[in-house]
């Protein structure tokens, strides 16, 4: 398993400098990290939404944004990422838990747990699913894709992959 | 005072300050009134202008931020009003232009008619809060809010009117609205 503050340090490290989000239990720890870390602000959002509009004006303020939700919460925000973040070329690093991804989830988790990867792809948002070990080049991939093509990068998260 | 009227005095009073404008006849009046280096609109996202104004203002503390937002807007992301008062950016103006419609598509209603922005904004634990109706007070209160240690909220309550024919859409693509935007924030002009 990758720790937590590891994941931090490696977020930090390849730039991320401004962080918000709302919190699913898989991530609680990397969010709890952020919250003690004096070198970089995480923003409690209201929503996904607010933390898109809050991600996208630190971008344009000169920071490197990174929004962390749950699956769940890209329904409430995919509207932002296409009327805003896609059509200004607004990146962001989005870090999704993908709850229900195996069908073995609270029944809530259903429908957004198989429809994840589509919602993206018909958004042509591009994603990689963390792995333990490949968090340096995921993450790497992402700086990447929001440095060169300045779209917003996501990277899935699953039960088992953080602790 | 009717919608033009009131975008056309606000903006008369900002110097350098960023502005951030709703989607929809708000975003084009401004466009149509002064297109400045400093303006950022938001063409789509309702209910987003005061996130992003808020995501640039803890973030660049120097620079005074203005978001001229409408009831409609306000009303659908009306969680930012905690957001931005738990954050407490003191170089934010956060503006309601209330008409009580939407007024893009078609004068519907709102609900702003029945709820008191105002006190929500002043609960939620926004520095200041003002409301008006008047040109002159507009005037008279914008100054002093742009001079204030906020974040700061103005509503005004505008005379709900027909968007006019001859408005047009904001003609920069979105790329150049942010390339632009992002030029002035760093203290440079551009056409």
């Amino acid at each position: 398993m990758l720790h937590s503050k590891e994941f931090v340090r490696i977020l930090k490290s390849a730039g991320y400098d401004f962080f918000t989000g709302v919190p699913c239990s898989l991530i609680s720890d990397v969010i709890l990290s952020l919250e003690k870390d004096p070198s970089v602000p995480y923003i409690p959002a209201v929503r996904e939404d607010v933390a898109v509009g809050l991600a996208a004006g630190a971008y344009l303020g000169g920071k490197t944004p990174c929004i962390l939700m749950q699956n769940s919460g890209l329904g409430q925000c995919l509207g932002a990422l296409a009327s805003l973040n896609l059509i200004y070329r607004i990146p962001c690093l989005l870090i999704i838990t993908w709850r229900g991804h195996d069908g073995r989830d609270a029944p809530e988790h259903e429908v957004m747990g198989k429809a994840l990867p589509r919602l993206l792809d018909s958004v042509r948002l591009p994603y990689k699913r963390l792995t333990h070990k490949n968090a340096h080049k995921a993450v790497g991939w992402t700086r990447q894709v929001i440095s060169q093509e300045k779209v917003p990068a996501a990277l899935f998260i699953t039960k088992g992959v953080l602790k | 005072m009717n919608i033009t009227q009131a975008i056309k005095i606000i903006m008369r009073h900002l110097g350098d300050e960023l502005l951030i404008t709703a989607n929809g006849r708000i975003s084009r009046e401004a466009f149509a009134i002064n297109d400045r280096t400093e303006n950022f609109y938001m063409l789509g996202s309702m209910g987003l202008a005061s996130a992003i104004a808020l995501g640039i203002a803890v973030n660049r503390p120097e620079r005074k931020v203005v978001i001229l937002d409408g009831d409609g807007n306000l009303l659908m992301s009306m969680g930012i009003l905690a957001q931005i008062a738990r954050l407490s950016p003191k170089n934010l103006v956060h503006i309601v232009l209330d008409n009580e419609v939407y007024n893009s598509t078609g004068n519907q209603p709102t609900i702003s008619a029945q709820v008191s922005l105002e006190d929500i904004a002043k609960s939620s634990g926004y520095t200041k809060v003002a409301k008006v109706t008047a040109r002159g007070t507009l005037e008279t209160t914008l100054k002093k809010c742009l001079n204030a240690r906020g974040p700061s909220f103005i509503l005004a309550k505008i005379k709900p009117d027909n968007m006019p024919k001859g408005l047009g859409r904001v003609t920069h693509t979105p790329i150049e609205i942010k390339e632009r935007f992002m030029s002035g924030i760093n203290g440079e002009k551009r056409d």
